[in-house]
């Protein structure tokens, strides 16, 4: 039972060092900054994203998000992005995915939540819910200035 | 901006909209075809986008729905789709019986995987490893994890940093190809590579 226990403990090793990681920036143009626990932190090609981040982009900011269930989000300038809640398991592709675009304009392909189920993946902005079944579009949200 | 967009739209529908807020959903065409849709929900109203360039005006009033042209998804969006990462990439190498070693097919598949990666600024990579289902569990997990861990040291010899390299193994748990226990099949001694 102790030799199981440890094996276990082997085997998820590697998998456990990026078990806060739920994403990563691929893309990042001009201004790109990630609002985490209440600070704002630089952001750039390589960052990895935690769940509640919400990434930002400048006026001259574009930024693009590879998540682990393979989902890619994109957004241009002036948009404000929250990863709201993201869980997935990897051996059976269930979990859920829930980001809202606050501000901007965002482009998304889902991944493999999305495939796995039609209730996994929603994109949620100020007024509107969006049911992802598995799919590619865009949102966008002008917010009065 | 804002007086353009009043304009845009037919005026009873901008009463509902408060000040200039607007948002706006299309859905685009799937790149491998599949059929794909976006279910719109505000309160207990829904629209369902099911048809590629149908969009909806999301007011508070009342979503109404439209079709959109590639010309306006490119003229709002073309900055974020021009920032949308490299797509998943999955490759899947064989081995030799009871083996670490590739076979001599797998061999060139490898080099076309270390091609894809020279595209990706930041790659990171999932190797996850599978035998046939001859043997013990015990054997195939110790040997799946061998798999996967020889093609992870080839990624990290050839420049991958070894934290965005993750190596599982998962014995004979998912054959490929599904037989009975203890048969021998090729395509099932695999690792599959997964490259963000």
């Amino acid at each position: 039972m102790l030799r199981s226990i440890c094996v276990l403990a082997l085997t998820l090793g590697v998998s456990l060092a990026h078990a806060a990681d739920i994403g990563q920036i691929k893309v990042a143009k001009g201004t790109v900054t990630i609002e985490r626990a209440g600070q704002s932190i630089a952001a750039a090609v390589g960052t990895r994203l935690q769940t509640s981040d919400v990434v930002r982009t400048g006026a001259d900011g574009s930024v693009g998000i590879t998540m682990s269930d393979n989902s890619l989000l994109s957004a241009g300038p002036n948009s404000a992005l929250a990863l709201d809640r993201f869980e997935f398991d990897s051996t059976t592709n269930e979990g859920h995915f829930d980001a809202s675009l606050r501000s901007g304009t965002l482009a998304v392909v889902s991944g493999k939540l999305a495939k796995q189920s039609p209730e996994a993946m929603t994109v949620r902005t100020p007024t509107t819910i969006l049911g992802v079944r598995g799919t590619e579009f865009v949102v966008r949200v002008d917010v009065p200035r | 901006m804002c007086l353009a967009r009043i304009f845009a739209l037919p005026a009873a529908l901008t009463l509902g909209v408060a000040g200039c807020a607007s948002e706006r959903v299309v859905l685009l065409p799937e790149q491998d075809g599949h059929p794909t849709a976006v279910v719109v929900k505000q309160g207990d109203r829904e629209v369902l986008l099911d048809r590629p360039y149908a969009a909806a005006e999301l007011t508070l009033a009342d979503p109404w729905t439209y079709r959109a042209t590639p010309a306006d998804v490119e003229s709002t969006f073309g900055t974020a789709l021009a920032a949308q990462p490299t797509r998943a990439a999955h490759f899947v190498l064989y081995f030799v019986e009871g083996t670490d070693e590739l076979t001599e097919e797998s061999k060139k598949t490898l080099e076309t995987v270390f091609a894809d990666l020279e595209k990706r600024p930041v790659p990171d990579v999932l190797v996850v490893g599978h035998t046939d289902a001859v043997g013990t569990d015990q054997f195939n997990d110790a040997l799946a994890r061998k798999r996967a861990d020889t093609v992870r040291a080839a990624l990290i010899q050839r420049g991958i940093p070894g934290e965005d390299v993750v190596a599982i193994g998962r014995g004979k748990r998912e054959l490929l190809v599904p037989t009975p226990d203890g048969v021998a099949e090729p395509r099932n001694r695999r690792v599959e590579i997964v490259v963000r």
